[in-house]
């Protein structure tokens, strides 16, 4: 059976799935308790779990990633929240030096089940200092997992598979895509985190998208079919690590190559994805690869201003249509 | 809340506290290992044999040995990456500690984190030598949580410097702590330099312990030059963190006979304040205070030296002749699910 339901909900399904199935697993951060998480995704754990697998934090986030650390040490398998991505920086000693390190570095005594989650609020008028995508400085950190679902479906599976996992996982929820609703299954499924999913079969041209790019370049794809452009639309899901395979498998086939990538154009996600592809794949191009990145500035507030800010499906197709004709 | 301040306890005192011969021995002994592993290591150094980072806990033998002893071995520990003592203390093996220190695949971590991490050994309850000041307190609070979680008895010891306690993290981390009332506790080796910089340029505030009790924790402000005082002070704590009231802390007053690190030769130092503190060698000390008791003669403390000495000589020459790790192996200790690697 599949229904239609929310991003935000389809996590609070996945949340609440592995509590019920494992009470290794447990719930804290800043709001997450009796408010239900400030987009509602942890939204009636409290009155089901109790306070004390699902906890209210201080504002203190080196001390919540901190404290999934220990906890996963120790035997849990916490998820812990991170209100927002900006606030991902005053942890980044914890994440990137700590939970991405440890199994490394003892030898690989320890693992770390834990999951991070948080999200980036892009397209939501939220002003620059609560919009920022940082998901490409996750790039550099081997021993750090990132998952971005693009889709509920895909949200719910890959948090099922993440809390399961042994590894650190970052999980990048993005804001806009909380009240997008989809087709969900009822039944319970897991989508296996470091791979790619082709969303759309093409031959003309391949649309790498993730996160909020991927309904931006289904849409896109949508648009070029009517003008006779066949466009596929490869979302990665996991950026670290990143699906190489499936990446180049869809530009030997479409030799043509398009990134829709919410990072800043400047060491984005799209600079790697490219290189990966010009390694691995030169022979196969028809035209040079593009990227539609966000552009290299802060996030303006203004919403007419954010809007021409934004990857879009405008964006994405005028870049195509220029590479194919 | 007060802090509880605890200066040296005299030898007549020794009899009251319920520790028998073999703890006081087990006390000494574990500071000797301590102290000569130490100046072994400084010595490989110095010869060149061994590179990389290093701290030694020259100075500070006190502190791992009384905490330790003041712990059950089902308790876990956060240490540092002036780990070496805590290692000792809990009973890793110098061999493995040594192999590590080499880079060796027979070390504690594979040889994959050196001297920074060799404390890291999940078989004797060490979860963790993080190299990075403060970075580990936040974590313990974690190891607390599970534990709390799981209603077990066990608690989580966090060792760190004066340093970290003006991180974020510390403040962040004392402070959930004690809302959330967790098993932990928190140790200080205050040996008053931050690297190179002194305590009182640093630190705002009347003790270290006091900024601890003004989270609401049991703070306890000890010479930490000697080992019974930090034992009595490390009991009392436990006893107040299994009795689930919640975390507690201990600032020990000590200072390292070295620089910061192997290589610093600690000249930023005043040398009366160094010969001061030389006069308060934890080791010499404690030995005294034992002699005086008969509880151990002059000879045997010798023999004690000599023993450990040698150990330490065949200890290196195992790691000197462990292989490392095949590059090709480090793939499969990035992620616990090893399919995770796609090159």
């Amino acid at each position: 059976m599949v229904r239609e339901i929310s991003y935000a909900e389809a996590l609070n399904e996945a949340l609440r799935e592995e509590m019920e199935q494992d009470d290794r697993v447990i719930v804290f951060g800043e709001d997450v308790g009796v408010f239900g998480g400030v987009y509602k995704v942890t939204k009636g754990l409290l009155e089901k779990f109790g306070p004390e697998r699902v906890r209210d934090t201080p504002i203190s986030e080196a001390a919540i990633v901190g404290a999934a650390i220990g906890a996963a040490l120790a035997g849990l398998r916490p998820v812990a929240e991170i209100m927002y991505m900006d606030f991902i920086t005053i942890a980044m000693d914890q994440l990137v030096t700590h939970a991405a390190k440890i199994r490394f570095m003892s030898g690989g005594q320890v693992c770390l089940p834990m999951v991070i989650r948080t999200q980036y609020s892009l397209g939501r008028v939220h002003g620059c200092q609560h919009s920022q995508f940082l998901a490409s400085w996750f790039l550099n950190v081997p021993g750090l997992k990132v998952v971005l679902p693009g889709t509920p479906k895909d949200a719910k599976g890959l948090l099922k598979s993440a809390i399961r996992g042994n590894d650190p996982v970052l999980f990048v929820e993005s804001g806009v895509l909380y009240s997008w609703k989809g087709p969900v299954p009822e039944d319970e499924y897991l989508i296996t985190i470091g791979q790619a999913d082709i969303k759309r079969k093409g031959s003309d041209l391949t649309i790498v998208a993730f996160s909020r790019t991927v309904r931006e370049a289904l849409a896109a794809a949508d648009r070029l079919s009517a003008e006779g452009i066949d466009a596929e639309v490869v979302d990665l899901m996991t950026l670290n690590p990143l699906d190489v395979k499936t990446l180049v498998g869809s530009v030997k086939k479409t030799n043509r190559l398009l990134v829709a990538d919410d990072s800043t154009k400047t060491g984005g996600i799209s600079a790697e994805i490219i290189s990966r592809i010009v390694e691995e794949a030169f022979d196969y191009l028809d035209a040079p690869p593009v990227r539609v990145n966000s552009p290299d500035l802060p996030v303006p507030f203004a919403q007419p201003l954010e809007n021409q800010y934004l990857v879009n499906a405008d964006k994405i197709c005028e870049a195509a249509r220029r590479m194919v004709h | 809340m007060s802090v509880e301040a605890i200066d040296e306890i005299p030898a007549e005192k020794y009899q009251t506290l319920g520790l028998t011969r073999e703890d006081f021995l087990w006390l000494l002994r574990k500071m000797c290992e301590m102290r000569k592993f130490e100046e072994r290591v400084e010595r490989l150094f110095f010869e060149g044999q061994l590179i990389g980072p290093c701290h030694l806990y020259l100075g500070q033998e006190a502190v791992a040995a009384g905490v330790i002893k003041a712990l059950d071995d089902e308790d876990f520990i956060i240490s540092t990456y002036r780990g070496h003592g805590h290692a000792i203390a809990r009973g890793v093996p110098f061999e493995a500690l040594m192999a590590e220190l080499f880079g060796r695949k027979t070390g504690t971590c594979k040889g994959l984190g050196g001297s920074m991490h060799s404390a890291m050994s999940l078989e004797h309850n060490i979860l963790l030598a993080s190299a990075i000041v403060g970075g580990g307190i936040p974590i313990a609070v974690g190891v607390g949580l599970a534990l709390q979680y799981r209603k077990s008895s066990r608690i989580v010891a966090v060792f760190f410097g004066d340093g970290a306690v003006n991180t974020g993290a510390f403040h962040e981390a004392l402070n959930l702590a004690a809302v959330w009332k967790l098993p932990v506790l928190f140790v200080c080796e205050n040996n008053f330099y931050a690297f190179s910089v002194p305590h009182k340029k640093s630190f705002a505030g009347e003790s270290i312990a006091a900024r601890a009790s003004s989270y609401g924790i049991k703070a306890y402000l000890v010479d930490g030059n000697d080992v019974i005082a930090v034992y009595t002070s490390g009991k009392d704590a436990v006893a107040h963190i299994r009795s689930g009231c919640g975390p507690a802390f201990i600032e020990c007053r000590t200072y390292r006979k070295k620089g910061h690190g192997v290589y610093d030769k600690a000249e930023y130092r005043p040398q009366n304040e160094v010969q001061e503190w030389m006069k308060k060698d934890p080791i010499e000390r404690f030995a005294n205070n034992l002699m005086q008791l008969g509880i151990i003669t002059k000879e045997e403390f010798e023999t004690l030296n000599m023993e450990i000495e040698k150990a330490l000589d065949v200890c290196v020459e195992k790691a000197k002749a462990a292989p490392c790790l095949d590059f090709s192996e480090l793939w499969k200790l990035v992620y616990a699910e090893e399919e995770a690697h796609y090159g």
